[in-house]
């Protein structure tokens, strides 16, 4: 009872003194995030007292420990959940603004849709919300699996799902508002930045905690991932992010670094939010659902050593090559190319563990949609880390830089990898998290892959011709010694590719949408729907009888 | 146990002896031509950073054997851009625009490189089009505010209307008739539709006649009796259907009412000769371009001018 008095206290305090510094706030965007942060807290504070702990005091009373026959499989469906929705959100989010570049009155002439502010609002949900909660949730269920154990610190854990929404919430507001540190993939303010820094080192502890308790001999591949991913996240976030605010009170704050420094620290987290975010968790996620849905072993256990090794080390040093022919000294840029190149092979490492996996069950891509997609995904996942470090060669990098092709090379991994085997994860998940006899629909997942995947092909295909379109008509020069276009010109050009790019967006969130359906009708626990199976071997009934001779 | 191997039967692999969550894995050696272009890729690195610049010492990088530096590639490359294009800037540098047209492959060359250099510095205000839009003249017709031969067109592109703190700028400042009060609000209205009359949008009527009194009072010194207007002062013709603002009656008045004073830099300070030269080739091809007639329009400048005076 006293701890439950603490606890709705110390929350109850902590609520005091977010709006406090509301009350103080410097900018009204920092009152807004302060108000934000006291409604969260003085819901943890009703929640604490409410009763989520009445059932754990009568088991206290009672000694009687928790189930730990089972899995704390909690934070993993908020997780699920938490995926679907923050995708949708983000997907519309892109669907908007790239109407928006198509029709530019879309940004309704107001700052808060302009697309300035939902430029960050898309990525960071789709990347942050979508991805971040899709490797939290896979995370804590491949890790308590794969170790044989339960979360380590479930309270902690708990805190680690519902802070992480909170900064996703903050982030987004303030990008609306228009609080911003300029820095992509890393815009929230000194303030969130420090929120998220507790979060994550929360996160490492569960997940690490949850490793040393393993009752397994051995550290499975996927885990060496995830660590990888949540150690190397913490040390980009907070390097690139060490900044002096202005007041304690507001949110603007200065970098610790600048000029040509600043740059190279921005891209050196950028790329590796990329290295580590969406391809070594990404990476972590497929080693585990892909032998699990294919029911066949890994590939090759030496090549996800080596693979492994080789990408995080590379990878690493591949940032520069974000800043070729700017004011980055041209050794460094020489050092992000040749690491990026070098990066191709282990980077395929996990396509080819992940594909050949299905030696033996290839017949599953014909019957089993969630495997279809998942080949999908590495296939997309091996296109786009060829891509890379091909644009990473200066002289393609010279066409390509700037152009449309970079979104198309990003959305070429983003939506076909990253965003395919999240969905083949979910899919996986559904089920056995709600324990549910299978999902909802098979048909409505095949449904989901071809608009997912027609989606894609539009999107970059589109990307493509306008990048190398856009990067022609740039340097054309005529026969007599000048440029041939001007700037608004080749905006012109490109309008139908934008348009093409929207309608592969806009049929990427239909697909989106038909998950969530999916999903959520298979947790609401609906009866199957009714549909023809995905595999269908002939019947013919006249034949089903055996022969008889008629007597003569 | 340990020594007992277990082959896979789909793909006759060994399994290794562990197991999590039920997934195994085979003990497939690394594909060779992974491990082979992986291999490849690393020398190729070697070799790029040896003839590169790439690696970092105490007080400088190395330079690589091949000496490249990315400066010294833009460099050469703007370099040879420029050799190319030399002789004819030169040439067109040299030649007094009203010259240019009697030389019609140095005019070509000029419309060429004018057309080039108005994407980039022009299409900001004048549209890409050069056709303009409110505020901004419509390049392509043949009504000019300044003038519109060759010499001209080169004098405000060099330098610039009303640019503040250039003397040798084109400048005039209409009043503000209304705002600053040298006319009532119904002198304003008056007038206005006197515009309306002249400019053929509005059939005459009270209001226009007395407007009439007014113009001629206070608007025909710049635009003329007529309101034809007058190049000298960059005062548009108003009796035509080309308006810099709009003609529309609540457009003209406020016009009369605050002025505009519209801005364009001026480009000496920016652009060298021969880019403003054939800028103005460019601009002059564009459809409205008028013959130089340097003598005539100095004489019948004075005599506007004369005109103004009395």
């Amino acid at each position: 009872m006293d701890r439950l008095l603490l606890k709705s206290g110390g929350w109850f305090a902590l609520a005091l003194l977010a709006l406090l510094a509301a009350l103080m706030a410097a900018d009204s965007g920092f009152a807004v995030h302060m108000g934000i942060a006291c409604a969260a807290a003085l819901l943890m504070a009703v929640v604490t007292v409410r009763g989520a702990d009445y059932a754990g005091i009568a088991r206290g009373l009672l000694k009687m420990p928790v189930d730990q026959g089972k899995y704390d499989d909690d934070p993993i469906r908020w997780g699920v959940i938490a995926t679907v929705f923050w995708g949708l959100a983000g997907f519309l989010a892109g669907l908007f603004i790239a109407l928006q570049l198509a029709f530019p009155a879309l940004n309704l002439g107001i700052e808060y849709t302009s697309f300035g502010r939902l430029r960050p609002l898309h990525t960071s949900a789709v990347i942050f919300a979508f991805g971040g909660n899709a490797l939290i949730a896979t995370s804590f269920y491949v890790v308590q699996r794969t170790c044989r154990a339960r979360l380590a610190f479930p309270t902690l854990a708990r805190f680690v799902f519902w802070g992480y929404q909170l900064f996703i919430v903050l982030a987004a507001t303030g990008y609306l508002m228009g609080i911003t540190e300029g820095r992509e993939y890393a815009e929230p303010e000194w303030y969130v930045d420090l929120w998220l820094t507790i979060v994550w080192v929360a996160y490492l502890v569960v997940f690490g905690g949850t490793i040393l308790k393993r009752s397994e001999p051995h550290i499975y591949v996927a885990n060496w991932f995830y660590l990888s991913f949540i150690l190397t996240i913490a040390m980009l976030h907070i390097v690139n992010n060490l900044s002096m605010p202005v007041s304690l009170l507001g949110s603007k704050s200065y970098s610790a670094f600048a000029g040509v420094q600043d740059a190279l620290t921005q891209w050196w987290y950028g790329h590796n939010a990329v290295g580590f975010f969406l391809t070594a968790g990404f990476l972590a996620m497929m080693y585990y659902f892909v032998p699990k849905q294919a029911e066949r072993p890994i590939y090759s256990y030496r090549l996800s050593i080596i693979h492994f090794w080789s990408l995080i080390f590379l990878y690493i040093w591949a940032g520069p090559h974000h800043l070729h022919y700017t004011a980055l000294p041209d050794w460094a840029q020489t050092l992000g190319m040749v690491f990026s190149v070098m990066l191709w092979m282990p980077s395929w490492g996990g396509m080819i563990n992940g594909l050949m996996t299905l030696n033996g069950a290839w017949d599953r891509i014909r019957t089993d949609p969630i495997i279809r997609m998942m080949v999908m995904a590495l296939a997309f996942y091996g296109m786009s880390t060829f891509e890379g470090p091909m644009m990473s060669v200066k002289a393609v990098n010279s066409l390509s830089h700037y152009t449309e092709w970079t979104i198309g090379h990003v959305h070429s991994g983003a939506l076909g990898w990253n965003g395919l085997i999240t969905f083949a994860s979910l899919y996986y998940l559904a089920p056995r998290l709600w324990k549910r006899e299978r999902l909802y629909s098979l048909r409505l997942v095949n449904w989901h892959f071809w608009l997912a995947t027609v989606g894609i092909v539009l999107y970059a295909a589109s990307m493509w011709v306008a990048g190398i379109m856009q990067g022609l008509m740039w340097r054309e020069y005529g026969s007599d010694g000048y440029l041939v276009y001007a700037f608004s010109e080749v905006v012109s050009a490109m309008f139908p590719m934008y348009v093409i790019r929207a309608a592969g967006g806009l049929m990427y969130l239909a697909g989106a949408i038909i998950m969530a359906w999916n999903i959520g009708k298979t947790i609401a626990g609906s009866p199957l729907r009714e549909e023809k199976p995905m595999s269908d071997a002939a019947y013919d009934p006249a034949a089903d009888r055996p022969l008889v001779t008629q007597p003569a | 146990m340990a020594d007992e191997k277990r082959i896979d039967a789909a793909t006759g692999t060994e399994i290794k002896h562990h197991e999590w969550d039920g997934i195994q894995e085979l003990d497939t050696p690394l594909p060779r031509w992974w491990l082979w272009t992986f291999y490849a890729t690393i020398l190729f690195a070697i070799g790029y950073t040896i003839a590169y610049p790439a690696w970092p010492m105490i007080d400088r990088a190395t330079s690589g054997l091949l000496g490249w530096s990315s400066r010294g590639a833009l460099d050469r490359e703007m370099a040879a851009r420029d050799k190319q294009i030399a002789p004819v800037r030169q040439a067109i540098a040299t030649t007094p625009i009203e010259a240019l047209p009697g030389r019609p492959q140095l005019m070509q060359a000029a419309v060429e490189g004018g057309r080039a250099a108005f994407r980039v510095h022009c299409v900001q205000c004048h549209g890409s089009g050069a056709a303009g839009s409110k505020g901004y003249p419509n390049l392509n017709d043949d009504d000019w505010l300044w003038g519109g031969d060759l010499a001209a067109i080169e004098k405000t592109i060099t330098d610039g209307v009303r640019n503040p703190g250039h003397a040798a700028t084109r400048q005039s400042l209409m009043p503000a008739f209304g705002k600053d009060q040298l006319l009532t609000a119904e002198q304003v209205d008056q007038v206005v539709a006197h515009v309306r009359v002249i400019s053929g949008q509005d059939k005459p009527g009270a209001a226009s006649q007395a407007g009439a009194k007014v113009f001629a009072d206070n608007c025909a010194v710049c635009h003329g009796p007529a309101g034809k207007g007058m190049r000298e002062l960059g005062a548009p013709n108003l009796t035509d259907a080309i308006w810099l603002y709009g003609g529309d009656t609540d457009t003209i008045r406020e016009t009369v009412w605050n002025s505009r004073h519209g801005v364009m830099p001026r480009w000496d300070d920016k652009l060298d000769k021969a880019t403003i030269r054939m800028l103005a080739a460019y601009v002059h091809s564009l459809g409205g371009g008028e013959a130089t007639r340097v003598e005539t329009a100095a004489a019948a400048g004075k005599e506007v001018m004369g005109d103004a005076g009395q």
